[in-house]
């Protein structure tokens, strides 16, 4: 008899429909406007690369030992040094990142020792070229330049 | 093509997908038809096949970890955490009691997560919008405790061989039994939306029945054979990172049809609520990492490690011939296996069931393909 009572008076529709209206109220809304408000992505998250510099005298960090470039799993990074003949260390010439092809593992920055590669919190990556894609040295110290948007 | 049955009725060859959206993914479904009834199918896979036992061969261990993630992506935590243990097995060693406890943990809010998406996937094919927002919305939240732990959010790569890379962020403690509080109320929603519904209730019941026989038969694990009546759990059967030390219950349903599946699953994600909230009570301060060689290089054998994924059982076989590359790998895909009991669970049903049974069997075609 209940369960008649319940078919007739749609009692299952009912309760759902009304759950699906409390959500209306405007506290329940999640839409997140993207490029007027920005995420803000976790401080561990991993985007775009970055070769890091030290910030008083602007040389690199990087000493040119190659282990990122052993570690990465799809071997796109590239590193070449030359050896200065007057210090008798390794300095690094280029160093080559291609964005297209990595999928942002973190190996490398994991294998740095000197904490020169690094996955920044950057994660627009858009570039009109395949040939923009890929990173030079100066890019990658420099870092990217997010398009700035007038609303 | 078209042969004659029954008086003027023909056989019909229709093919479903790849493009269709409730394939989940780019399955090709070969129907035969006689008017709506099915009586027979035949599955084409391979359109998201990219090789990854392959690239196996050429990647040094540490190196393939992240390639894993990317077969079930929607659980790549869980494809983390099996490859890590196969090789930990190889090389003999035993992942520190932290770093297996929070392994645990994040496991678990995968399979919620997976089994989220699979519901809101699953409902929205059956007619059923508004739970995809919902489940989406809750997805979200242990999406941002991964990419907090991590910093990433589908593919993690969130294991090391031997442990983890990263130690706990500050403030996961509480954030995961804040996500535990908050998320259990959400299923009842869920089960108010859905559970009682009259065309929920209709699509579902009697619905691609498959029992424990063929479930055995075929090979099905995870929720669908559990469905069908067999207890039948990894982490308690063959139990792997300290799962015999938590409490939980196996789900088990009675008529292995489409509406006892989604009872499973549902009460699943209350079960690996349970074992979160163990598991946080027990993280304890301690080395993250075991001792692991600079350079993994595993004598030479074989080892074959399975785990309960979100979807069924899954497995690593790894042959090592003694290099710093794996000679062997092959997945054992719990969706893979599951989609070959498509056709006996949707022969003799009517067309429109049969987006109810692929929904129901939870795949990803990034691991059916691999």
């Amino acid at each position: 008899m209940k369960k008649f009572l319940r078919t007739i008076f749609l009692v299952d529709l009912i309760q759902g429909l009304w759950l699906t209206f409390r959500y209306q109220h405007p506290k329940n809304i999640y839409t997140e406007e993207y490029p007027a408000q920005r995420p803000k992505v976790a401080e561990r998250y991993r985007g775009a690369p970055r070769l890091n510099t030290n910030p008083d005298t602007g040389e690199t960090l990087c000493i040119a030992c190659n282990l990122c470039a052993l570690a990465c799993p799809e071997h796109l990074i590239v590193v070449t040094s030359e050896r200065n003949e007057q210090t008798k260390r390794k300095e690094l010439t280029t160093f080559t990142y291609d964005t297209s092809r990595c999928m942002f593992c973190g190996l490398c920055e994991d294998a740095c020792p000197v904490d020169a590669l690094e996955l920044t919190q950057d994660f627009e990556l858009a570039t009109y070229t395949r040939e923009g894609q890929i990173w030079d040295r100066k890019m990658l110290e420099e870092g990217p330049r997010p398009t700035k948007y007038k609303f | 093509m078209a042969e004659r049955t029954f008086l003027d009725s023909t056989e019909l060859v229709l093919n479903m997908g790849p493009q269709h959206p409730s394939t989940h993914g780019v399955l090709r479904v070969i129907l035969k038809l006689d008017g709506e009834k099915i009586i027979g199918t035949d599955c084409v896979i391979g359109y998201l096949h990219r090789g990854v036992e392959k690239i196996a061969e050429h990647r040094t261990y540490a190196m393939f970890a992240p390639y894993v993630d990317r077969m079930d992506y929607v659980a790549a935590v869980s494809n983390g955490l099996g490859y890590c243990l196969a090789v930990e097995k190889l090389l003999n060693i035993e992942a520190p009691p932290r770093a297996q406890v929070t392994r645990v943990i994040l496991t678990e809010l995968n399979r919620i997560a997976s089994h989220l998406l699979w519901l809101g996937t699953h409902a929205l094919d059956i007619g059923a919008t508004t739970p995809l927002f919902y489940t989406m919305r809750e997805r979200e939240e242990i999406l941002k405790i991964f990419e907090n732990y991590c910093g990433a959010r589908l593919t993690t790569h969130a294991f090391r061989i031997g442990g983890l890379q990263y130690e706990l962020y500050e403030g996961f403690e509480e954030e995961t039994l804040k996500f535990c509080d908050w998320v259990l109320p959400r299923i009842d929603e869920y089960e108010e939306l859905l559970t009682t519904n009259r065309i929920w209730v209709d699509r579902l019941k009697g619905v691609g029945i498959l029992n424990a026989e063929d479930c055995k038969a075929y090979g099905v694990t995870g929720p669908v054979l559990r469905a069908a009546g067999v207890e039948w759990d990894l982490r308690r059967m063959q139990p792997y990172s300290g799962y015999e030390q938590y409490d939980f219950r196996i789900p088990t349903g009675q008529n292995g049809d489409t509406y006892d599946r989604y009872l499973v699953r549902m009460e699943e994600m209350r079960q690996s609520v349970r074992i979160i909230r163990q598991a946080v009570e027990r993280l304890e301060p301690g080395p993250i990492m075991a001792k692991v060689p600079k350079v993994i290089k595993p004598p030479a054998g074989e080892v074959y490690v399975s785990i309960e994924a979100p979807k069924g059982e899954l497995g690593y076989f790894i042959v090592s011939d003694g290099s710093t590359q794996p000679y062997r790998v092959r997945v054992r895909p719990p969706s893979f296996v599951n989609l070959q009991a498509l056709d006996k669970m949707c022969r003799g049903s009517l067309v429109a069931d049969i987006v109810a049974i692929i929904g129901t069997i939870d795949i990803v075609l990034g691991e059916v393909d691999r």
